[in-house]
């Protein structure tokens, strides 16, 4: 009997999606671009994700050591620095390494390097430059480093600098932090109003194609038919509309991401949405199908409840 | 076997469609309800469906009030009791076929049944090379036709029929009435509303007559009196 049920419903909601062609096409029509945007959204969201991080990776702090800082205690504050939790990495640069990376950055500036050659001697320290795991973890690392300054004030401490401390450095990291924080909460907000709009039209899209058969539910219910035997074929045409919505933006990503994949490996983050779409495809099926079906099968139920009441 | 107990219908604007209804239909009846538009016919059908409560008063089917039917067991009423309206409401996607076979699934038939007893009521209603066609493709007194098969394929108790004629040229009306009287004849009770004179005079069989929602005659073998 259950599977009788079954298979008459299923039939129902086969037949009634191919019969009303004009209305389940613009049903699927519809749904997709809800699929669509979905998909989109993952999609910025993985590029800005990784824009945010590149962003947020050229954020430094440096230590500038005095000219005649020993390099075995340069070393030794490498190590204690790379044993904190907060820190990510730590680049040590000697002074000849930090004289030829000056050079090279000033290098179509003749009065600047004329000035150098003048002075003769390296006039640079060597340097550590440190990076944490999060913006928000200089200010400790720079405590840190103060610590140890003042901690050799006995002998001669072999820092001269951090720029943790200048306050146009500290300024820039601020607005660094507070930029790609605000960017984050900014893009989580459209991703939001988006998709809980796109769901709103589809939702709407479904309950104006069942509210043209509306007369049909009376006349169901009029000849007996209980509710879920009414139910149940609308639920099946809905969860139909999402998949075939949803095979048709996972088609429709194939070709975009493709075209678009080398602009996005060259943008800023660098990560090809092709390679990535490819490499996540399971994962995209997952929430574009899923998504699909859940928000016909809902939308229908929803939608047909409230003819039910006679 | 239907019994309306004093049943009045007042609506929320204070306009009256039934005021203290009473009679009851024996079983087998042929019973007919005439009455002017507004005289409170379909109210009284749409009564004896639950699809409408009365303000006072009760409505009882085989000694069962139907309000206080849940909402849930409503179609088990409705399956013993086939439907015909003016306006034929057929379901529009599905052929002549399928209109009829749906009343049997929702009665859960088996398919077997389904298969010999769909073409056997559409013989019976004259209509057994339309079985493919969809209402669309029917005319008005085919439809017509093919809502009185659904209404009979169940084998219900009693066919309630609301202006049944209403939409329907004199050679269809006179068909569908003859076909509600085989039906009749069979032991199947009918309780028809109309207001065509002439179907009325014809039949002979009991009539009620309603004016503004109330029972104003109620005859053995009437005629269209108004």
């Amino acid at each position: 009997m259950k599977w009788l049920t079954t298979k008459r419903i299923f039939r129902a909601g086969l037949l009634s999606f191919s019969r009303n062609a004009f209305v389940s096409f613009a049903s699927v029509l519809v749904m997709t671009v809800t699929l669509f945007t979905v998909g989109i959204t993952l999609f910025a969201g993985v590029i800005l994700g990784s824009a945010l991080q590149e962003l947020r990776n050229k954020a430094d702090v440096n230590v500038y050591f005095t000219q005649d800082a020993p390099e075995d205690r340069m070393l030794e504050l490498k190590a204690s620095l790379e044993a904190l939790p907060e820190v990510a990495k730590v680049e040590y640069l000697s002074r000849d390494e930090a004289l030829a990376q000056f050079r090279e950055r000033h290098k179509n500036d003749q009065l600047t390097l004329s000035a150098l050659d003048e002075l003769g001697d390296n006039p640079l320290g060597a340097v550590l430059n440190v990076k944490a795991k999060d913006i928000s973890q200089y200010e400790s690392i720079a405590a840190f480093l103060k610590d140890q300054q003042s901690a050799s004030t006995g002998g001669a401490s072999i820092i001269d600098k951090i720029n943790f401390y200048d306050a146009q450095h500290r300024a820039a990291l601020e607005r660094l932090q507070y930029i790609t924080d605000s960017a984050k909460v900014l893009a989580e907000w459209i991703v939001a109003i988006l998709i809980l709009t796109t769901l709103a039209i589809s939702f709407n899209t479904l309950r104006l194609a069942i509210y043209s058969s509306r007369d049909e539910i009376q006349v169901m219910r009029l000849v007996g038919a209980g509710s879920f035997y009414i139910r149940a074929p609308f639920m099946v045409e809905g969860v139909l509309y999402g998949l075939v919505a949803g095979l048709v933006t996972l088609l429709i990503f194939y070709p975009l991401t493709w075209w678009l994949g080398g602009a996005t490996g060259n943008f800023f983050g660098g990560v090809n949405i092709f390679t990535y779409y490819m490499s996540h495809f399971f994962y995209f099926f997952l929430i574009i199908i899923g998504t699909g079906v859940l928000l016909g099968a809902v939308a229908s139920f929803l939608a047909v409840r409230r003819y039910l009441k006679i | 076997m239907i019994y309306y107990d004093r049943v009045s219908k007042i609506y929320a604007d204070n306009s009256v469609a039934l005021e203290d209804v009473s009679f009851s239909v024996e079983p087998g009846e042929f019973i007919s309800v005439v009455g002017h538009s507004g005289a409170g016919k379909t109210t009284l059908v749409k009564m004896l469906l639950a699809e409408e409560r009365p303000t006072t008063g009760s409505v009882f089917f085989e000694s069962i009030n139907v309000h206080e039917i849940p909402l849930s067991k409503v179609g088990d009423l409705r399956r013993k009791i086939g439907t015909v309206f003016q306006d034929f409401r057929l379901l529009p996607n599905k052929t002549a076929y399928e209109n009829i076979a749906f009343a049997m699934e929702a009665a859960g038939r088996a398919e077997a049944e389904i298969r010999s007893d769909v073409p056997h009521v559409l013989e019976l209603v004259d209509l057994g090379d339309k079985m493919n066609n969809f209402p669309n493709e029917l005319s008005g007194g085919e439809q017509q036709r093919v809502a009185i098969a659904r209404a009979i394929v169940n084998q219900p108790d009693v066919i309630v029929a609301d202006e049944p004629t209403g939409n329907l040229d004199p050679v269809n009306t006179f068909e569908v009435v003859q076909i509600l009287k085989k039906i009749n004849d069979l032991g199947t009770t009918i309780l028809l509303t109309t207001h065509n004179k002439g179907v009325i005079d014809n039949l002979k069989k009991r009539v009620i007559t309603m004016d503004r929602g109330k029972v104003i005659r109620d005859d053995k073998e009437g005629k269209y009196i108004l």
